[in-house]
């Protein structure tokens, strides 16, 4: 019986995760809450804002995105892909004179190697985006507060059981502006 | 908001005064070394075009003095469109550069004046369509196709265009020049919504004007060819030439001290003007070179043919180099754009590229296989040079730099990408 309590025990915490929700209603306020948050070493899980924030990757240390290297190296594919594949259609495999031009005629495969480059650093970029975020049709999202996509900024942390002090981040929170702290657990 | 206040130092303006004066001599030193037979040499490798002379040093330094007159009074109109494109479109970004756009358009007057002068003056060595003779039909170098668009070009209706778009661009620039100055004396919102409307007139009249302007001061050169492109393709030449001037102004007065609150973002939006435009110049270059290409109709393909043989090759592959390929790869990171060592680089090569691009559309039309780069051309660029940054740096010293009281200013000083 006890042991199996324990498993039930061990099962619920593995899938459970417990967030505190600091709820704020001023951009400003959000963006000094954030920096003295991470000032006092807490760490922010994630912070959900109804628009883009200026500035708060920065005060949020996140990095640049490395997306735009993507695109170069698909773009940069694109172009020799589209390059080779008229080259070798027009030039080699199936030459034709059309309007009485080289085969290898450069100036009119330009067009078609822009199209390509375009098209594959666009959706090599937006693949890529998929992939990393892990996007797809069956995932489940878990939304904090639904207020986040109304009028309210949410600051979530993760409450590590046993470690966090739940009346110190509570004050710390408060005492930084949120008008509200709420608890949440996510099945995760 | 402060003011900010340009001061120009004697020295300064002595380096002005000093461009010119080197430039002065250069091309009174390449006017002797090429009257004195120095440019004969040329005459050798066209032996076989029957009754061709060498090119007269006036032809020379008419089509230089023109050549440069046409590239900065399109930098300095380029410098109204953009305040006036920025107000139409209620940028916030650009208030606290705007003071720099604004008075590249004092050197208008100074251009106009010049234009007039050397239309009058050597249109005939400019303009072939202006002798007398291609439109008299018993004349035996009567010209059907020419005879045929007398219509429009003709030397009143010319110049009376030439005089009407000067005057209009003048007319507009004192107008949101002046709004602009009362704004920062005055305040309110209500200078601002007058500049709007003022803007709004301005870029319909503009649309049309620079257009027919490419077709009149560039395009009649090569009197027998046409382009639908040429209005946009010689604007868009403009517009980066432009674009350029501003952020590379931008930059020498930050590094001098001044512009205190503009950062790397308003930068970073200025490199991205400039590498737009940049792709842009290239797409109508090439929109207008495929098509001709692929047609192959000869009186169409003249025109790039004559760009293409020995004596242009290198400027016409030089031109897609500078213009393209180096602000393309150069600029195409944030980082790039966000330095001012790499847009000082880039700007300084566009200014120069498009320089050239000038010099590809108008010398093979004119000075054919006698055009070069030599004193006379460096000399005469070094006199519009100075003169352009004379009446520039006036135009900037005559009002704060930053626009007191735009409404938009704090905005611009927050700007964040």
């Amino acid at each position: 019986m006890a042991l199996h309590q324990n498993l039930t025990l061990i099962h619920l915490i593995a899938m459970n995760k417990k967030f505190v929700l600091g709820i704020y209603d001023d951009e400003d306020v959000l963006l000094e809450a954030i920096e003295n948050v991470r000032a006092a070493g807490t760490k922010i899980y994630d912070v959900f804002s109804p628009y883009p924030v200026h500035g708060i990757d920065d005060v949020l240390g996140i990095k640049r995105s490395r997306l735009p290297i993507v695109a170069f190296f698909c773009g940069l594919f694109g172009t020799s892909f589209a390059l080779w594949m008229q080259i070798w259609m027009l030039g080699f495999d199936w030459p034709m004179i059309i309007g009485g031009k080289p085969h290898i005629a450069i100036p009119a495969f330009i067009p078609v190697t822009f199209e390509l480059t375009v098209l594959c650093a666009a959706f090599g970029m937006v693949i890529t985006f998929f992939i990393v975020q892990r996007l797809r049709p069956s995932l489940k999202v878990n939304v904090f507060d639904k207020r986040s996509t109304d009028d309210k900024f949410v600051m979530a942390i993760e409450v590590k059981e046993g470690v966090t002090d739940m009346n110190a981040l509570n004050s710390l929170l408060r005492s930084n502006g949120a008008i509200e702290v709420n608890e949440k657990e996510v099945i995760k | 908001m402060t003011e900010e206040r340009l001061i120009i130092p004697r020295k300064t303006n002595n380096k002005f005064f000093l461009m010119i004066a080197i430039g002065v001599v250069l091309v009174i030193a390449g006017i002797i070394f090429m009257a004195s037979g120095g440019g004969a040499d040329h005459g050798a490798g066209h032996g076989e075009v029957a009754g061709h002379e060498p090119a007269s040093w006036l032809k020379r330094l008419l089509m230089s003095l023109w050549l440069n007159n046409v590239y900065f009074s399109g930098i300095a109109i380029i410098g109204v469109f953009f305040v006036a494109v920025q107000y139409v479109a209620y940028a916030g970004w650009s208030v606290l550069i705007k003071r720099i756009p604004e008075a590249l358009g004092y050197f208008l007057p100074i251009g106009g004046a010049i234009m007039i002068i050397l239309f009058l003056v050597g249109g005939h060595d400019i303009f072939h369509w202006t002798h007398e003779y291609l439109y008299d039909i018993n004349d035996e170098r009567y010209d059907p196709i020419i005879a045929g668009k007398a219509g429009y070009l003709n030397f009143w209706f010319f110049l009376i265009r030439m005089i009407i778009f000067f005057a209009v661009w003048i007319l507009f620039f004192n107008w949101l020049r002046r709004n602009s100055v009362n704004e920062d004396l005055q305040g309110g919102t209500a200078y601002y919504h007058k500049s709007i409307r003022i803007s709004a007139m301005f870029l319909v009249f503009f649309g049309v004007s620079s257009s027919m302007a490419a077709w009149d001061w560039v395009l009649s050169i090569d009197t027998h060819w046409y382009s639908t492109m040429f209005g946009w393709y010689v604007f868009a030449s403009w517009f980066v030439a432009g674009l350029a001037a501003i952020t590379l102004t931008v930059i020498i007065l930050k590094q001098n001290g001044y512009l205190k609150m503009v950062n790397a973002n308003h930068l970073h939006d200025l490199g991205k003007f400039v590498f737009a435009f940049s792709i842009f110049w290239t797409y109508i270059w090439f929109s207008q070179f495929m098509l001709i290409w692929y047609a192959n109709i000869p009186e169409e393909s003249l025109y790039f043919l004559a760009r293409l043989d020995e004596h242009y090759k290198w400027v016409f592959f030089t031109n897609l180099i500078v213009n393209f390929a180096f602000p393309f790869l150069v600029l195409m990171t944030r980082d790039a754009k966000r330095q001012m060592i790499m847009l000082k680089i880039v700007t300084i090569a566009i200014l120069l590229g498009h320089w050239l691009d000038f010099y590809l559309m108008m010398m093979p039309g004119t000075m054919r296989g006698d055009a070069g780069i030599g004193f006379i051309e460096i000399g005469s660029t070094l006199v519009f040079l100075g003169v352009f940054l004379l009446t520039f740096t006036k135009g900037l010293a005559k009002a704060s730099l930053v626009p007191v009281n735009h409404p938009f200013l704090e905005e611009s000083v927050h700007h964040h990408v």
